[in-house]
Formats: structure tokens, C-alpha cells, sequence
């Protein structure tokens, strides 16, 4: 009888527990008939006073619009692109999508987000840069917002500099690439690399710096893309190559770093400089020991201070049930003042011009030197290029990664880029 | 002589393995803890230590301030306790019919449940999805809990059905001499032999559960249903930079029910996966 009353109550506790699970209908995703139209936006937001700045967005949004609730999600960047594609593929994908504009062509192809041309307003399209919008430009047909660009930049330990009597080059007057190997050299000794050169997954980084001497790795003809590797794609990678190998004057250690590995060498003094996107400046703030002096140098000059712009973004899925009424949110939501709160809490450059003008983006640290590396931002050829992605991943980043390394010669690179590359490319063209 | 001197050397060499084995499973959980209890200038030292010179409990406050850890925990501990309770429930019996009845049926079973666990989670995932979301079970709880329950049951099958055929058939055979029906055989002398079997497949199923991260990723949306893993994974941004002091924190404090629920089943775990090892 007891064992009886035991079973009867697990089995009755399993079922009071099974009632309790809930479903997402319990959090009021579903639009009633003749309800407030509830859109979701999914985010990225990753600092926290970033994605403060988006609830408070939204919180306002909501405030002021009754018949249209927009509910956020916080998706995360390391597992965002499988959750997308499942999701789309299921049909239950967001209304509106945070991303960047490197995976916009292919969704696009696939028919998963929304030709927003016709829907901009011209005050937008007025506000953001021009190379923004041609990043997320395709046939014509514009397939996002751009809202936050990111560009390369170098951090120094100030006091390193001044020992050195080095003095800071101003935003309008930037190192070219020689007088940066110079400087790196004249601070390198017997504790100290000039430079340290954090090359993991480098393929992004290094096509971007191929821009400072033209080099534009991929050529398109009659609809077909292919790899090519002349001298204007050789340029940046040789010239690392000789501050790791020949000056001996940047840090083989760091090669293999990513993220925030190299801080505790920058704060011990064992690196002077190091480049990194213009976002970096919150993580030295946040993890810097008391009393370090650092200062942001401008992108470095080679026959252009040219970078791609890759800005993040915001799509309209193609099967949302409002697209209207998400393009109203999404005009709200990247309005100057807003693009402005959403830049400062990621401490990166807003799209939008009048945004860029914004006292709470101006008085950060070393604003002027990220809004000057906002002007050379424009669109890069690898943007556009159907299967760049599966080239970056396999073959681009392991063999850059080899070639710093100092395991294949620069004219292997180059086989390895073009031949196998345009193997891949080849899948994407037919 | 020297066989001695070999063995003497021989003793204190297998504990210095045994030790440095030890220090090598347990420092990634010192690590953890350590960090946890740093300030950000802490964890950019170039000469880190493993005890902090200023402990902090601010990335607690931090991580439970910036995400829901505590519903995710709720909800983590609903869905892996409610998915080991059905996954042993389910298991049993079958295990039971696929250790004594030596039918075809059962052959073909052991081993369509064998081959079924060949297949990646990557593979099926987008089937899964489709099906879950035309059922309804899309963004539920329950979904995942099936999905769960799916995939720890072949396993937990194997290992049951090895306990069942541990057990000798002639315990059954005298309790059916001395008049007892099925159902009774299987509830006084089946069942109890069982218990260090059930404890082992159902502490697979919950650290299963509890642990795994991409059919959650894929099947909840709802910030509300969300599972502990996709609330760590939120402390990871672009380009691999982590906060590392609220997500150790954070995983700390996730790691800690495990480690409590394995503590106590600790014991009968072991006498367990010694019992089913072996048929006699």
C-alpha cells in the first residue's frame, strides 16, 4: 500500500511538473487577432551597456506604441549563425535580425531576409555613410541597416612611447607603414616587443589591411569570382612577415592569439603596441592595472588608410508577418540618438553621420582617432563574393595562419589561396 | 634484491602519477574557481596566480544581475530532472523485455538502438526542429524534454539492459515457484537489484540534460524557457572576447547542482557501473 501511495505520488509529481513546463506562448510571442502586433528583435548586444541600450530603446518603443510591442532576444555571436539557419530553414526566425554584413549575401541568396530598397526613408539613408550602405548592397537591392563599423587601430603603452621620445602622430597625419616598422623596431629590446601581431583566424583582418596597398584579393568577370594574389595582396603579408622574422621586432608568441590573450603582455610592458579594432578600447579600460597610460594611434597609411567596412546590421526576415511595422521600429530604433547610445555601449563607430556628431561618443576616449578611421572605411571586393565564407574557413585561415607561422613561403600561401580557392569559388559560380 | 628496490621505487612513482593525474583533472575547476573570485585587473596579469590577491564577489553580482541565471537554473533543473525521471521510467521495462525475451523483434531493436547512436546531433537537428514545430512543440519545454529523453534512452537502455542480464534468471524462476505473479517478481526482486543501475542511468540523463547546449539553442526561443549553457553562452562576444569574470562565476554557480547531485549518488554510482560490468 505504502510502495502503492510512492509510485502514485512520483508519477503524480512527474505530471505537476510536466504541466508546470512552460512554452513560449506563455511569454506572449503569439500576435492575438486583433491585438498589438508583437514583432521580435533578436540582438547581439554583448557589453552590458550595450544591452542596456538596447531595452531602453525598446522599452521607449513600447511605451510610445501601444499597437506595436516589440519583444528582445538575446542571441550571442559564438552560436548565432547555426541558430539562424535552423531557424530560417523552420520558419520561426525573428522579425528583425542583428548581425554583420559579410553573411548578408548569402541570406539574401537563400531568400531569408527582406529587400528593405523601397522601404528606407530618405532621412536614413541621408544619415548612414555611404560605403555602410554599400556593404549591405547586393544586385541593387538593399538587405539591411548598417549601425556599428568597426576599423583597425593601434593601441601603445604611452609610457613606452614617451621614454622613447616617440611622439603620437595625429588622426590627419598617420604613420605610413614605414615609419610604423621603424617605431616598432626602435622600441623593441631586451623586454620589449615593438609590436604584437594577434593573427587567429587572421583572413578578415589581413584582407583588410591588403586595402592600405589596393590589394583586393578577388576579381570578378561576366558574374564569376576568382582569388588572385599580385603584389597589392602580397604587400601587408610580407611586410609583417619581415617585422616577425627579419626585425625580429614583433612578438612570435602573440601570432597565435586572439581576443584578450595579448592584454597581460601589453600591461607588463612586454608589447608596445598592438593593433586592434577600435573596440579593444573597453577591454583595455576594463582590465587595465591602475596607473597604465595608453593611447590609440590611427590606422597606418599605405597608399591608402582604405578598410572595409563590415558593419553590423539589422534585417527584416522575408517571412515576417509585419515587415511594415518592423521597418517602423527599425527606423526608431537606428535613429541618430539611438545609433549613438548603441555605438558608446560597444565602443564602436556609428553609421550614422549626425550620430557621430553626439557629445556622448565624442567624449570618450581617443574619439577623434576612431571617427577619422570611420572616413577610409568603404566597400571591399571579398564583400560581395558568393562563397567567401567557405573560403575564409578553409583555406584562407589555416594557410595564413602557417605562413606566419613560418611553415609555407609566401608564393605557397599564394598557390594555396588561389588554386584551392578558386576550386571553391568555382561551386559558387556555376 | 632487486625486484625489491624496483617495487620500492615502483610505489611512490605511481602515486606521483596518480597525484599529477589528480591536479590535471581538477585544475580546470581551480582555474574556475579562481577566476571567479578575481577583479578584471587580475585575470590580465602576466604572472597570474591561482589564489586571488583581492577576491571580489562582484562577478557573482555581475553575472546574476546581467542575465536570468537563477530562472535558467529553474528551468535547467526542471528539464534535466523531469527528462532522467521519464528516460529510467521508459527504460526499464523495455530494458527488462530486451535482456529476457530473446526474440527477433528485441534483436532487431538492440539494434536498431545501437545504430541510432551513429548519428551526429548535426544531422538530425533540422529534421528534429521541423517535426517538434509541427507538433507544437516548438519553444516548449516539453519538446526539449522529449528530444532529451530521445537521446539518452538508447544508452541508458544499453546500460539497464546489462544490469537485467546480471540479475540470475533463477531469482525469477524461485519467486515464480513460490507463487509470485510477473508484476511482483519485477517489483520485490527485479527492481531492487536494479537501484545501482537506475542511480547510473539517471545521473547520465540529468548531466546529459544538463549540460547540452544546441538542440536547446535551436529549440527554445523564449528568453523565459532558456536553459543554463545558453545563458553561459551570453558572456562570450564577437571575435572570442569573454567576460571572463561574471562566465566563471556564472559556471561556477551552473556547476555546482551537478556536482552536489553526483556527491550524494556517488556511492551507489560506483557499485553500480561495478555490478552491470560484469555478468555472472
Amino acid at each position: 500500500m505504502r510502495r502503492a501511495t510512492i509510485v502514485s505520488a512520483t508519477v503524480l509529481s512527474a505530471g505537476l511538473v510536466l504541466a508546470g513546463c512552460g512554452s513560449g506562448d506563455d511569454a506572449g510571442t503569439g500576435d492575438g487577432g486583433d491585438g498589438p502586433v508583437t514583432l521580435t528583435f533578436q540582438s547581439l548586444a554583448f557589453q552590458p551597456e550595450s544591452i542596456a541600450a538596447n531595452q531602453q530603446i525598446i522599452e521607449q518603443w513600447n511605451a510610445d506604441n501601444p499597437d506595436i510591442q516589440v519583444e528582445y532576444l538575446q542571441g550571442d555571436w559564438a552560436s548565432v549563425q547555426d541558430q539562424l539557419v535552423t531557424a530560417f530553414e523552420g520558419g520561426t526566425a525573428p522579425d528583425l535580425i542583428h548581425y554583420e554584413s559579410s553573411y548578408l549575401q548569402d541570406f539574401a541568396d537563400r531568400g531569408w531576409i527582406l529587400d528593405i530598397t523601397d522601404m528606407v526613408s530618405s532621412e536614413l539613408r541621408d544619415d548612414i555613410l555611404g560605403g555602410a550602405w554599400e556593404a549591405v548592397t547586393f544586385d541593387d537591392a538593399v538587405y539591411a541597416v548598417p549601425f556599428l563599423l568597426d576599423a583597425q587601430v593601434i593601441f601603445a603603452n604611452k609610457t613606452l612611447l614617451d621614454a622613447a621620445g616617440i611622439p603620437v602622430p595625429a588622426p590627419d597625419d598617420p604613420w605610413t607603414w614605414d615609419e610604423f616598422a621603424e617605431t616598432s623596431k626602435q622600441l623593441t629590446d631586451a623586454d620589449t616587443f615593438g609590436v604584437a601581431w594577434t593573427l587567429k583566424d587572421p583572413a578578415n583582418r589581413m584582407l583588410n589591411l591588403a586595402l592600405n596597398f589596393g590589394g583586393g584579393f578577388f576579381e570578378e568577370s561576366d558574374g564569376a569570382s576568382t582569388v588572385v594574389f599580385g603584389d597589392g595582396e602580397k604587400e601587408a603579408f610580407q611586410r609583417i612577415y619581415d617585422q616577425l622574422y627579419v626585425d625580429k621586432s614583433a612578438a612570435t608568441d602573440a601570432i597565435g592569439m586572439g581576443g584578450s590573450d595579448p592584454l597581460p603582455g601589453f600591461f607588463a610592458g612586454q608589447y608596445a603596441m598592438l593593433p586592434k579594432g577600435i573596440w579593444f578600447r573597453q577591454q583595455i579600460i576594463d582590465q587595465a592595472p591602475e596607473g597604465f597610460e595608453w593611447v590609440t594611434i590611427p590606422a597606418l597609411k599605405g597608399d591608402s588608410q582604405a578598410q572595409a567596412a563590415a558593419p553590423q546590421t539589422i534585417s527584416i526576415a522575408a517571412e515576417s508577418e509585419h515587415p511594415e511595422e518592423a521597418m517602423a521600429f527599425l527606423e526608431y530604433m537606428l535613429n541618430p540618438e539611438n545609433q549613438a547610445l548603441l555605438a558608446k555601449g560597444d565602443w564602436m563607430i556609428p553609421a550614422s553621420s549626425a550620430a557621430a556628431q553626439d557629445p556622448i561618443l565624442t567624449e570618450t576616449p581617443d574619439w577623434p582617432v576612431a571617427a577619422a578611421s570611420g572616413e577610409f572605411l568603404e566597400q571591399a571586393p571579398f564583400q560581395r563574393v558568393r562563397g567567401y565564407e567557405e573560403w575564409k574557413n578553409k583555406v584562407a585561415n589555416p594557410s595564413i595562419e602557417e605562413y606566419f607561422a613560418n611553415s609555407i613561403s609566401l608564393d605557397e600561401l599564394g598557390t594555396r589561396l588561389t588554386e584551392d580557392g578558386n576550386e571553391i569559388l568555382e561551386r559558387y559560380n556555376r | 634484491m632487486i625486484m625489491r628496490g624496483a617495487r620500492t621505487l615502483a610505489t611512490p612513482a605511481k602515486y606521483l602519477a596518480l597525484a599529477a593525474y589528480l591536479v590535471f583533472l581538477a585544475f580546470p575547476l581551480l582555474w574556475l574557481v579562481s577566476t571567479a573570485f578575481k577583479p578584471p585587473q587580475e585575470m590580465a596579469l602576466i604572472e597570474p596566480t591561482i589564489i586571488p590577491e583581492n577576491p571580489t564577489l562582484e562577478n557573482f553580482r555581475l553575472a546574476f544581475d546581467q542575465q536570468p541565471l537563477a530562472r535558467a537554473l529553474l528551468n535547467t533543473l526542471i528539464i534535466a530532472g523531469v527528462s532522467a525521471l521519464v528516460t529510467v521510467l521508459l527504460s526499464i521495462p523495455a530494458a527488462y523485455v530486451m535482456a529476457r525475451y530473446r526474440s527477433v523483434v528485441s534483436r532487431m531493436t538492440t539494434l536498431w538502438v545501437l545504430l541510432s547512436q551513429m548519428f551526429p546531433f548535426i544531422l538530425v537537428i533540422i529534421p528534429l526542429f521541423l517535426l517538434l514545430r509541427d507538433a507544437g512543440l516548438y519553444d516548449t519545454q516539453i519538446g526539449l524534454i522529449i528530444v532529451y529523453v530521445v537521446w539518452s534512452m538508447p544508452f541508458a537502455l544499453w546500460m539497464l539492459r546489462s544490469y537485467v542480464a546480471g540479475i540470475p534468471a533463477e531469482l525469477e524462476e524461485a519467486a515464480a515457484m513460490d507463487g509470485a505473479g510477473r508484476l511482483r517478481t519485477l517489483r520485490d526482486i527485479v527492481a531492487p537489484l536494479l537501484v545501482p543501475g537506475v542511480v547510473a542511468a539517471a545521473l547520465f540523463a540529468f548531466v546529459s540534460a544538463w549540460n547540452e547546449f544546441l538542440f536547446a539553442l535551436v529549440l527554445l526561443r523564449t528568453p523565459e524557457l532558456q536553459t543554463i549553457s545558453l545563458t553561459l553562452v551570453k558572456f562570450i562576444g564577437a571575435e572570442g572576447v569573454a567576460r571572463l569574470g561574471p562566465l566563471a562565476a556564472a559556471a561556477l554557480v551552473a556547476t555546482i547542482p551537478s556536482l552536489v547531485f553526483f556527491a550524494i549518488i556517488q556511492r551507489r554510482l560506483v557499485g553500480g557501473m561495478l555490478g552491470g560490468a560484469v555478468k555472472s
